[in-house]
């Protein structure tokens, strides 16, 4: 083999300038850099700490965090906080529930029935944009001011989002798969079921991932009418008084949440999806 | 089981696409359909399997689909079709599941397939992870599960590079020797036509019809790479279709 590469070629000339080819392919592909979203916080906590205590950031602006930190702890050891976290947890477990799956329900059947893509489509554009904290009172005369209206609020908050990426998922389905059911005889069932709903899949998971975001934050709008307990109602409560340190706790766990919400759909896309490329 | 073509036509709006379409698909023959791009060849396929109807005329099933046949007309497609989060094995099964097959005698026919295919070692992989040429071969061993009466093939190898299409036409020529089937086999590869074609349909350009029909007797098992006796046949062949390839081409560049 060694005499290959000592085979015939032209000298390299001293004279002509030779330049190494500058890479240039770089960039556009994500890779996983799990530390810097840690750093991203700590420095951030790190700063409004420094601030907080050397004085440039006033204590009206921003608490400090070991503050919020300290709120959080008697918070825990008083075992208010799962006073406020069952409930709270509860009305976010059954609204989304409630709402991501008839909204993908009603998705898939837009995605397969064009009777009923052209009845739904513009009543769910409609109700899209409308803030669903306006109709708040609505669902406390329909619905109870009880658990009723906040499971309510929550699941028609989850409910439109959902159905707008479920049925946009179920359009993208690659054509050419179905016809191969067809062409193999499958019955439409078995086509629905073992063609169009796991292609649909990724489409379906991304868009829950911001149904779910938005429960979250109704969930706050949901805990302003007759709820003692629960997150929101704490830092609604916490923010009437402006006591920002408990107003900032309560935050703090909103965040957690979501936070845990995207990681456990991050862990079931990495177990449903990992045949894509 | 033949299948007889009669009179098809057919338009898409006002492009008339397919002409009179009149030929017979012999049970035990391979008949491969060339013709420029844009001719028609897909749609006539389409039409042939029932997954389009025809503007007018008719296709016939002639006799009865062999015995323990399940789907008698089934497709091999050009993009291969494999359902991306299924194995290997799930995507053969997937045929089979609709026809109640199911555990020992779904197992005995998916080995049987993926043996004669030569993927038993890859039974459990997804399709991400094979090459186009395993990809393709999986779609036929699918196709093979349901013991299909025709197997119409719209350019199974015009994705895959020219080693693997040599390959797979090998190893459709196995197939077809150790048990004879019926195949309409569209193709714009005239290498691919002479190699396995029992009867070569030219097409013209659009609206597609009938130029010329060519047999080959020589066996397909005698049919070699660059076979001398092919070349006259394939020259033959080009002539009659390269005014009609140039005229489609300089249609499609004019639109
Ligand atoms: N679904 C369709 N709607 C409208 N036109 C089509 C459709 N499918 C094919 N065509 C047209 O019909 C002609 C023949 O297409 P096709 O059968 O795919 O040709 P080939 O496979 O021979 O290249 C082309 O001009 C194509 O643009
Ligand atoms: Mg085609």
């Amino acid at each position: 083999m060694s005499d290959m590469t000592a085979g015939p070629r032209a000298p390299a000339d001293p004279d002509v300038p030779a330049m190494e080819v500058r890479f240039r392919g770089g960039g556009f592909a994500p890779e996983s850099r799990r530390w810097v979203g840690v750093a991203v916080f700590v420095a951030l906590i790190a700063l409004v700490e420094w601030g907080t205590r050397a004085g440039w950031i006033s204590p009206l602006t921003l608490p400090r965090p070991t503050d919020v930190f300290g709120t959080f702890v008697e918070l825990w050891n008083s075992g208010l906080l799962f006073k406020h976290l069952g409930p709270s947890l509860s009305r976010l477990a059954v609204g989304a529930a409630l709402g991501a799956s008839a909204g993908i329900l009603i998705g898939v059947l837009i995605g397969l029935f064009s009777y009923v893509r052209a009845g739904l489509v513009p009543l769910v554009a409609a109700l899209f944009p409308i803030p669903k904290i306006a109709l708040l009172p609505l669902f406390v005369i329909w619905f109870g001011i009880d658990e009723g209206s906040k499971y309510a609020l929550i699941g028609f908050g989850t409910f439109s989002p959902t159905v707008v990426a479920t049925y946009g998922a179920v359009d993208n389905v690659d054509r050419s798969l179905i016809r191969m059911g067809q062409s193999f005889g499958l019955s439409w069932l078995s086509i629905v079921r073992k063609i169009v709903l796991p292609g649909a899949m990724p489409g379906i998971l991304s868009g829950l991932r911001i149904s779910l975001a938005i429960a979250i934050i109704l969930l706050v709008a949901a805990e302003m009418l007759g709820a003692e307990y629960g997150i929101g109602a704490y830092i609604l409560q916490a923010g009437s008084l402006y006591d920002l340190e408990r107003l900032f706790a309560g935050v703090v766990i909103l965040s957690l949440l979501g936070l845990l919400v995207s990681a456990t759909i991050a862990q079931i896309e990495r177990r449903i999806l990992g045949w894509r490329t | 089981m033949d299948i007889r073509l009669e009179a098809i036509s057919h338009a898409y709006g006002d492009t008339d696409v397919l002409e009179d379409i009149t030929l017979d698909i012999p049970a035990g023959r391979i008949v491969c359909l060339v013709g420029p791009s844009g001719c028609g060849k897909s749609t006539l396929l389409r039409i042939i399997g029932g997954l389009e109807r025809p503007g007018a005329g008719r296709v016939l099933q002639v006799g009865a689909p062999p015995e323990g046949c399940l789907n008698p007309l089934t497709y091999v497609f050009q993009d291969f079709a494999l359902l991306p989060w299924r194995t290997v094995r799930g995507n053969v099964s997937l045929v089979l599941e609709d026809h109640g097959i199911r555990r020992a005698r779904a197992r005995d026919i998916i080995d049987d397939v993926l043996a004669r295919t030569k993927l038993s070692d890859f039974a459990g992989a997804l399709p991400k992870q094979l090459s186009g040429g395993m990809k393709q071969r999986v779609a036929i061993a699918r196709a093979l599960a349901v013991n299909p009466a025709v197997m119409l093939m719209d350019e199974p190898l015009s994705a895959l590079d020219s080693q693997t299409r040599e390959l797979l036409m090998d190893d459709l020529i196995a197939l077809w020797t150790r048990q004879p089937f019926t195949s309409v086999y569209v193709t714009h590869n005239l290498a691919e036509a002479v190699r396995l074609g029992h009867r070569i349909v030219v097409l013209s350009r659009r609206p597609g019809r009938i130029c010329e029909v060519v047999e080959i007797d020589k066996p397909l098992a005698e049919r070699l790479y660059a076979d001398p006796d092919l070349d006259d046949v394939q020259r033959h062949l080009w002539e009659l279709m390269r005014d009609e390839a140039r005229a489609a081409e300089e249609e499609l560049i004019d639109v």
